[in-house]
């Protein structure tokens, strides 16, 4: 179990990571250019984490990001597209119309901007805590996994 | 595009491509090693990702990438490990109703493709109604380059809003179901205190090797 024979998984699983995170915040915030948004870039976070789950073990992976803040991040993510919604509300016009976030004429695309990617953080952060929520309570029920398991 | 003269390359490209899904769907079939099952399944999603490349689906091939074959990969992997490792052989006469089934819908779908336009075909339902409106208005409206964006985010917004919120429920209906996940941290960090306790400079510290 504590044998070393993984180091080259290890190894490139840790410049990985990294890159795999760039990746999925280029896709969230580059999702007004090119194909993705916010569910594919919540996936690719989320895959992320759980690469490293599946190389250094949950336990390590829920050190680093515990589950309390992949359910609360989820949670935060609901509520803030349900926000923009209130937020147009407030501002006088009907749920989730951003033209009414800063009382914009017709043509003005400033509330637009905004408003979407406001959502897509929304989708973003549910997307990522749920998944993580839904692979710790799958990989979670196990102690420790060991490499006969497999 | 295609309607006037067949492209031979992109046929040949479709052709390999669900050939390849159609390999690895008899191979899922006939395995009974769940690691095998599931790893092939990812090999599936990524194949149907590249068929959905080709055939200018660029949106949904990707989502298939991300979620098909990394995500459900990964959530497989984990579910895997609370059951045991091969499936039990079904007898023979069992496997007869579920083939039926298979079969039945097979002859279902083939019959309804006939009625489907070709892909591409600038005068389909799809091509023709509300996507060519969204393809003319979304700039005007929105100043967003990519169509796809302001459709999700800004007409269909409450459908995007209801998708979120089913993921978070999912979410919460399997945390809900299979607690939490805390009790492998929980029984780590126990572990370790009885180690750290009965001999303290032999720790797992070293492997651990601190990310911060």
């Amino acid at each position: 179990m504590k044998s070393d024979h993984h180091v080259i998984l290890r190894v490139i699983t840790k410049t990985l990571i990294p890159v795999i995170v760039l990746y999925g915040l280029y896709v969230q915030f580059h999702g007004d250019f090119g194909p993705g948004g916010g569910f594919q870039a919540g996936v690719i976070l989320a895959v992320g984490v759980i690469l490293y789950a599946l190389v250094f073990g949950v336990p390590s992976a829920m050190r680093a990001v515990p589950p309390a803040f992949t359910r609360s991040v989820a949670a935060i993510g609901v509520l803030l597209y349900a926000g923009v919604g209130f937020w147009a509300l407030l501002q006088g016009g009907q749920y989730l119309e951003y033209q009414a976030l800063f009382q914009e004429e017709p043509g003005g695309h400033h509330g637009q901007h905004v408003g979407i990617i406001l959502i897509e953080l929304g989708v973003l952060f549910g997307v990522s805590g749920a998944m993580l929520t839904i692979f710790y309570a799958f990989a979670g029920r196990v102690a420790e996994i060991r490499d006969e398991d497999w | 595009m295609a309607m006037s003269e067949p492209d031979i390359g992109l046929a040949l490209v479709n052709i390999v491509l669900l050939g390849l899904l159609f390999v690895v769907a008899i191979a899922i079939a006939r395995l009974r090693s769940l690691f095998a099952i599931v790893m092939l399944s990812g090999i599936y999603s990524l194949v149907s990702a590249v068929w959905y490349v080709a055939v200018d689906a660029v949106d949904v091939g990707f989502t298939e990438a991300a979620v098909g074959a990394g995500m459900s990969t990964a959530v497989l992997l984990g579910a895997m490990l609370l059951t045991s490792r091969t499936a039990k052989p079904e007898k023979s006469l069992r496997q007869l109703g579920p083939l039926l089934v298979c079969i039945a819908t097979g002859i279902m779908l083939i019959y309804a493709t006939v009625d489907l336009p070709a892909v591409g075909d600038p005068n389909s339902p799809a091509n023709t109604g509300v996507g060519l409106t969204y393809l003319r208005v979304a700039w005007y409206d929105t100043g967003i380059e990519n169509v796809v964006t302001p459709v999700l985010g800004s007409y269909r917004g409450f459908d995007t809003l209801g998708e979120t919120t089913v993921v978070f429920v999912a979410g919460i209906a399997v945390a809900l179901l299979l607690g939490f996940g805390e009790r492998s941290l929980a029984e780590t960090i126990r572990n370790e205190d009885k180690n750290l306790s009965k001999n303290a400079p032999k720790s797992d510290a070293e492997d651990e090797e601190s990310d911060s």
